[in-house]
């Protein structure tokens, strides 16, 4: 059977655009080999210092370790949240459910720009009532992080929640479970990938974070892309460069894994 | 009856905590932010007044729609080339393109602005390649203006472009396009009289949602214009934290908001929420 494939115009075309896409990734190879302390192409020799002084500058490893932090409590906080909101829309299907899945979508539709102000807003707004939550704590921050991240968490546990037979749930139903029983015993059983992944993605979400992390924190709670951020706007570190490419070497290895695992998975059925 | 009601407990019990979470962190926070722009400094619509007046601000607004509407067009048409081998490719060609859109998409902003520093910057790769091969003597600016803030958003919005485009291009029914070539069409015109036009609410769709992303965009303009090509995102950051004026930083969010709920819901009247994606 003929099948219609790109010719070589949209070949050429489609390799310029790959090549833009993968040209800005890979030019932080060469910098983060600088010996040099300035952002310059290596010249001659190499130096692996900017990958020491990641290990060895403390400010490095502890804003490794509490970003780390945030995002797994936001991570939990959101998927939790994520969940109980979709086995009720999934269980009962109450009246408005458009509306309320709209509103919880919120978050994700609004420009960041204008969510980041809203959380500066309330993190300055409750700072006055306690001193370990709010502007510029890591538990203000990771609560700011639940907030932005918790639509995508729903909107993956809504999808795997339509994929799932109505009818096993009816059949527990029928048999006298109650809702406790179905929740757990039945239904979050048979979407634990889905769970599993919009926990993955709200880590990774809360870990680069930048956009409301920049208006909400200042000196105490300084994540690993403020650190970045604050690197890329002066005097820019070669650190940055070295961290990056690792950054890159993780995320291909992590998507390699998943198309591994998502073809097997796919091979099983 | 007493099923009934247990149902409702339920229903009511399992989505009453992400509602409250979001009522209490996000939708009374957002409120107090229309408040701050109708009461500081003053009570009453001179922060609107300002708006409208300020030059620096109408200036900031006007580069704003400017570079979003250039990155729209990039990043739709160089979306649009690689998606067509995406979709339409062979094996191997689908796994390289998903490779080259999918490593970009997960990698960070900051990663992403970053590298086009390195690429772009004075002592960056280019201008020090260029200056090696003897080609210019004088490295050329191209970071802190706009022609970066273009290409590093362009950048990060590419693979968000894709997506509409994939699900349009999955949709269409092959038979017509293998139909015109059979009738003797040109590859060429196959491409540009029958694909393009059935892929038209791809296109609509991966336009606006690349216009509405980057009106709100911070963190690539901020790094890759330098503090010289400021947008309306980077101008807010400085109303609040740099000059302290609360009242007008709060505005442009407010005004913000509307304009994107306008162009969404645009958006939708003209693309179901489900070819998205």
């Amino acid at each position: 059977m003929p099948t219609y494939r790109p010719g070589p115009v949209s070949l050429i075309l489609a390799v310029l655009v790959a090549l833009f896409l993968l040209m800005p990734l890979l030019a932080v190879i060469p910098v983060s080999l600088t010996p040099s302390r300035m952002l310059t192409m290596p010249t001659g020799e190499l130096s692996l210092r900017h990958y020491r002084s990641l290990i060895e500058d403390p400010r490095w490893l502890d804003s490794i370790l509490l970003s780390l932090r945030i995002g797994i409590v936001s991570s939990i906080l959101s998927t939790a949240l994520a969940l109980t909101f979709s086995l009720g829309v999934w269980m009962f299907q109450p009246r408005f459910t458009a509306a309320l899945v709209g509103f919880v979508l919120l978050p994700m539709v609004v420009p960041p720009v204008v969510s980041a102000v809203t959380l500066y807003f309330l993190l300055t707004s409750v700072s006055g009532l306690t001193s370990f939550f709010g502007y510029d704590t890591w538990l203000g921050v990771a609560m700011a992080h639940s907030v932005m991240t918790v639509p995508f968490a729903t909107v993956l546990i809504l999808v795997s929640l339509s994929q799932l037979d109505r009818r096993i749930d009816l059949a527990a139903r029928g048999l006298g479970a109650t809702v406790w029983e179905r929740a757990t015993r039945v239904i979050m059983p048979n979407i634990k990938f889905g769970i599993v992944t919009a926990a993955l993605l709200s880590f990774v979400l809360s870990w680069e974070e930048i956009g409301v992390t920049l208006f909400i924190t200042s000196v105490n709670a300084i994540t690993l892309p403020r650190l970045m951020w604050m690197g890329l706007r002066d005097n820019i570190d070669p650190a940055i460069a070295a961290l990056s490419v690792i950054l890159i070497l993780i995320t291909v290895l992590v998507l390699a894994v998943r198309s591994v695992v998502t073809r097997q998975r796919a091979a099983k059925v | 009856m007493r099923g009934i009601l247990s149902d409702r407990v339920g229903a009511a019990l399992l989505m009453a905590p992400l509602l409250l979470f979001l009522i209490l962190a996000y939708a009374w926070p957002f409120l107090g932010v229309v408040k701050w722009s109708f009461t500081l400094p003053t009570p009453g619509l001179g922060q609107y007044h300002a708006l409208l007046t300020d030059d620096l601000v109408q200036s900031v607004f006007i580069r704003t729609l400017r570079i979003a509407a250039i990155v729209t067009v990039v990043s739709v048409t160089a979306a649009y080339a690689i998606t067509v081998v995406w979709v339409r490719g062979s094996p191997v060609q689908r796994v390289l393109a998903e490779f080259c859109i999918l490593v970009p998409f997960w990698i960070s902003v900051l990663t992403r602005a970053f590298g086009w520093v390195a690429l772009l910057s004075n002592r960056g790769l280019i201008n020090t390649w260029l200056q090696s091969i003897g080609f210019i003597s004088e490295p050329l600016t191209l970071v802190r203006n706009e022609f970066g803030v273009v290409v590093g958003m362009s950048h990060f919005l590419i693979p968000f472009a894709v997506f509409p485009l994939a699900s349009a291009m999955r949709s269409l029914d092959e038979r017509v396009l293998l139909a015109a070539r059979g009738l003797g069409s040109s590859r060429m015109r196959t491409f540009w009289t029958v694909f393009v036009p059935m892929t038209r609410s791809g296109i609509i769709g991966s336009a606006l949602i690349t216009f509405v992303f980057s009106l709100g965009f911070f963190v690539t303009p901020a790094i890759l214009g330098g503090g010289r090509s400021v947008m309306i995102a980077e101008l807010i950051y400085l109303r609040i934290f740099q000059s302290p004026d609360w009242g007008l930083g709060a505005a442009i969010s407010v005004v913000l908001v509307v304009f994107v709920g306008a162009l969404m819901a645009l958006l939708f009247r003209y693309v179901k929420p489900k070819e998205l994606v």
